[in-house]
């Protein structure tokens, strides 16, 4: 079976100068000798595999080609920020929780403000992780999500993989207080290209929350290429919260991959605001048996935003249990894209999953595109998908303003009811509060 | 308080009413009754402006206004309540906070204060005995999973919460056992008052059994081909609509 397919994109899309432009840049940086094989490697395979063309299928809605131009060859660099400039965008709970900044791409380990005990939660630079006890794990594990995306838009992460983070909760460990990390895109001196790079480690028995939030600092274009990589142990219980409210002119391709190494718990929530381009990969692999996990998408788009949520669920082994329910709202000329990969191998017998994708279409320019895409090698399993693409009901609006709610609130009431459906999966509240808001807002639902 | 004058109606150039002439005064309550088909929902629906009928004809004044003038929210602001023959499930708004929505729009419209969560919550509790609604369905979803029953009585309880001038009851008793029908036609009976009114369209007589109408009409091919008082829906009960329709046709004819 063909599932990690190694293409090589023929028609090279970058010129010369792009090319040369990111290894000069990845040449200065100078990765520090514990990932010096790993990222010489990556700017290697980013120069042979290059950016997937606008034809390719898997990108044909998403040209992120066009976010490697000729004229965005600068790089404002790393500014030093101070906490003031991160306060407005702390999320609800910080106070308690760890905060991780990554100012344009780099860890910075000033301004991040560590809150769990080291017993607890250990939480490094990934350069320091990989020249001390945990060389063995991250050797083993980094760079897992390049055989699910052999692009050279995951290699171009790698190259930079030593300004990254590690983060390990501790066997048997239940952590209440989540680890916040703040991805800042400084463009204040001109266009940015962001490569965080994040690790994590749930071993045995831990719980732990991890929520990532973006912030745009600056008029200028950006583009965030991330890469966060899990590995779940044995009755570990994740959750993983994304939310993408950046500024109007923030590009983003994220790859966030989760591995179940034994029978554990995963749950992943992201939600999408706003943004230029966005493409963000989902992967949930599904390594043991009884592995359950729940993947859900909220994209509450308007302007010309372009979101492309890309899931992957990989059950490889029997009795698996997956769920994935993503929903989208379109207003003005902004585009949703759905596309979710549900494969299950040949020795996952009683597998259990289930993938459903809702678009309302409000935007008289809108446009949503899903398509739901199951590979099924074993015989007995449960399997089922379901999308739709509509408009609001006429007859529940019609109900609704025939009580005397004005047209305007009867649409976000709609729309707002509709969503709710996702934010009731963010189990802190604060948290969840803090999205309802923000959706509250946008919607301008005030009841 | 309503008067309609020659309204005629289309739906995708289908002719429904053609040419409906009605007065309602403050303190009535009126019966439209009419075999499938003649036009009994379409009125209904007129009145509250849904979208997808068009007026072709005719005219409608409501407490003064021209009734076909305003959208549906500001007809339902005016005074003016559809109990719906089908009322709509939506999920994810909760029974409560669509009718503390509505209530308020509706006061904020009439100049009046903002009821706040005490005020509303006593006003809740008087309405909710009068129809014998069960807290636990106000706090789920509108309509979602409601019985029949439980929708429509749901409808009178919000009938009773916006206190309209003017309740059009679309078959509200269509599928309603007699315990249902009883609590609707109660809730219907303790806010009926001189100045308020109430357009009852129905089927069968049987609701009249337990809200006596002051008028009865009977429609027929989008007219009201016949008036009369409690007597005429006792009539129909007994001879059938066929009666009427052999009389209409005869007049047609003549």
């Amino acid at each position: 079976m063909d599932i990690q397919r190694r293409p090589q994109y023929n028609q090279q899309v970058m010129s010369k100068e792009v090319l040369d432009f990111f290894s000069d840049i990845h040449a200065a940086r100078k990765s520090h000798p514990a990932l010096a094989a790993f990222s010489e490697k990556a700017i290697h395979d980013f120069r042979c595999l290059g950016i997937p063309p606008v034809k390719h299928e898997e990108w044909k809605y998403t040209h992120v080609s066009k976010l490697f131009r000729n004229d965005l060859l600068c790089h404002a660099g790393t500014p030093k920020l101070s906490p003031s400039d991160i306060d407005p965008y702390r999320l609800p709970g910080h106070d308690t929780a760890s905060e991780l900044v990554f100012v344009n791409g780099v860890y910075d380990q000033t301004l991040s403000i560590l809150r769990h005990r080291e017993e607890d939660v250990e939480i490094l630079p990934l350069w320091k992780a990989a020249e001390g006890p945990h060389a063995e794990f991250i050797s083993k594990n980094l760079g897992h999500s390049a055989s699910y995306h052999p692009d050279g838009i995951n290699a171009l992460n790698g190259a930079f993989a030593s300004d990254g983070v590690f983060i390990m909760a501790k066997k048997g460990k239940s952590i209440v207080q989540p680890v916040y990390i703040y991805h800042v895109a400084d463009s204040r001196n001109g266009f940015v290209f962001l490569q965080p790079r994040v690790l994590v480690h749930v071993e045995a028995a831990a719980q732990l929350q991890i929520a990532e939030q973006y912030i745009s600092l600056g008029g200028n274009e950006s583009f965030t290429n991330e890469v966060f990589e899990l590995v779940a142990g044995q009755d570990a219980v994740v959750d993983y919260y994304k939310i993408q409210d950046e500024g109007r002119l923030a590009n983003h391709v994220g790859t966030t991959h989760i591995r179940q190494t034994g029978k554990c718990l995963t749950n992943a929530v992201t939600i999408t605001l706003s943004g230029a381009l966005i493409r963000n990969n989902l992967n949930m692999i599904m390594e043991a048996e009884h592995g359950e996990s729940h993947l859900y998408g909220l994209y509450l788009l308007n302007d010309r935003t372009h979101a492309d949520n890309h899931t992957i669920v990989d059950n490889m082994q029997p009795h698996c249990f997956s769920n994935e329910l993503y929903k989208g709202v379109m207003d003005d000329e902004s585009e949703g894209v759905f596309n979710g990969k549900i494969f299950v191998r040949k020795d996952a017998q009683k597998t259990n999953a289930y993938q459903t994708n809702k678009n309302i279409l409000v935007g008289a320019k809108s446009s949503a595109y899903t398509k739901p895409q199951l590979e099924i090698f074993a015989d007995d399993v449960k399997c089922s998908h379901g999308c739709t693409i509509g408009q609001l009901d006429d007859e529940a609006l019609f109900y609704l303003r025939a009580r005397g709610i004005s047209e305007k609130n009867a649409k976000s009431l709609l729309l707002h009811a509709f969503a709710v459906d996702i934010l009731k999966n963010i189990k802190p509240e604060p948290l969840r509060r803090h999205v309802d808001r923000l959706i509250s807002n946008r919607l301008e639902f005030n009841f | 308080m309503l008067r309609i004058r020659n309204l005629h109606a289309s739906i995708d150039d289908k002719q429904i009413l053609r040419g409906i002439n009605l007065e309602i005064k403050a303190g009535e309550v009126h019966a439209i009754m009419g075999p499938n088909g003649s036009g009994k929902s379409t009125l209904a629906s007129v009145l509250a402006g849904r979208s997808n009928f068009e007026v072709t004809e005719g005219s409608v004044e409501f407490m003064g206004n021209d009734l076909l003038e305003l959208s549906p929210e500001d007809r339902a602001r005016e005074g003016m309540f559809l109990a719906f023959q089908y009322p709509v499930e939506i999920p994810g708004v909760s029974t409560t906070n669509f009718i503390k929505a509505a209530v308020n729009e509706t006061r904020k419209y009439r100049g009046h204060e903002h009821l706040d969560a005490v005020a509303f919550l006593k006003m809740m509790k008087e309405k909710m005995k009068l129809v014998q609604i069960d807290q636990s369905l106000l706090s789920r979803s509108l309509n979602e999973g409601f019985s029949g029953g439980e929708k429509k009585r749901n409808e009178i309880f919000q009938m009773a919460m916006l206190e309209p001038r003017l309740a059009i009851l679309d078959e509200t008793d269509s599928g309603l056992d007699i315990d249902a029908l009883r609590i609707v036609a109660n809730g219907v009976n303790q806010t009926r008052n001189k100045d308020n009114a109430f357009l009852l369209v129905t089927h069968y007589q049987r609701l009249l059994d337990y809200i006596v109408p002051d008028h009865v009409h009977v429609l027929y091919k989008g007219r009201i081909v016949k008036s009369g008082t409690r007597e005429l829906a006792l009539e129909l009960e007994e001879k059938g609509y066929d009666f009427i329709k052999a009389e209409f046709e005869s007049a047609e004819q003549a």
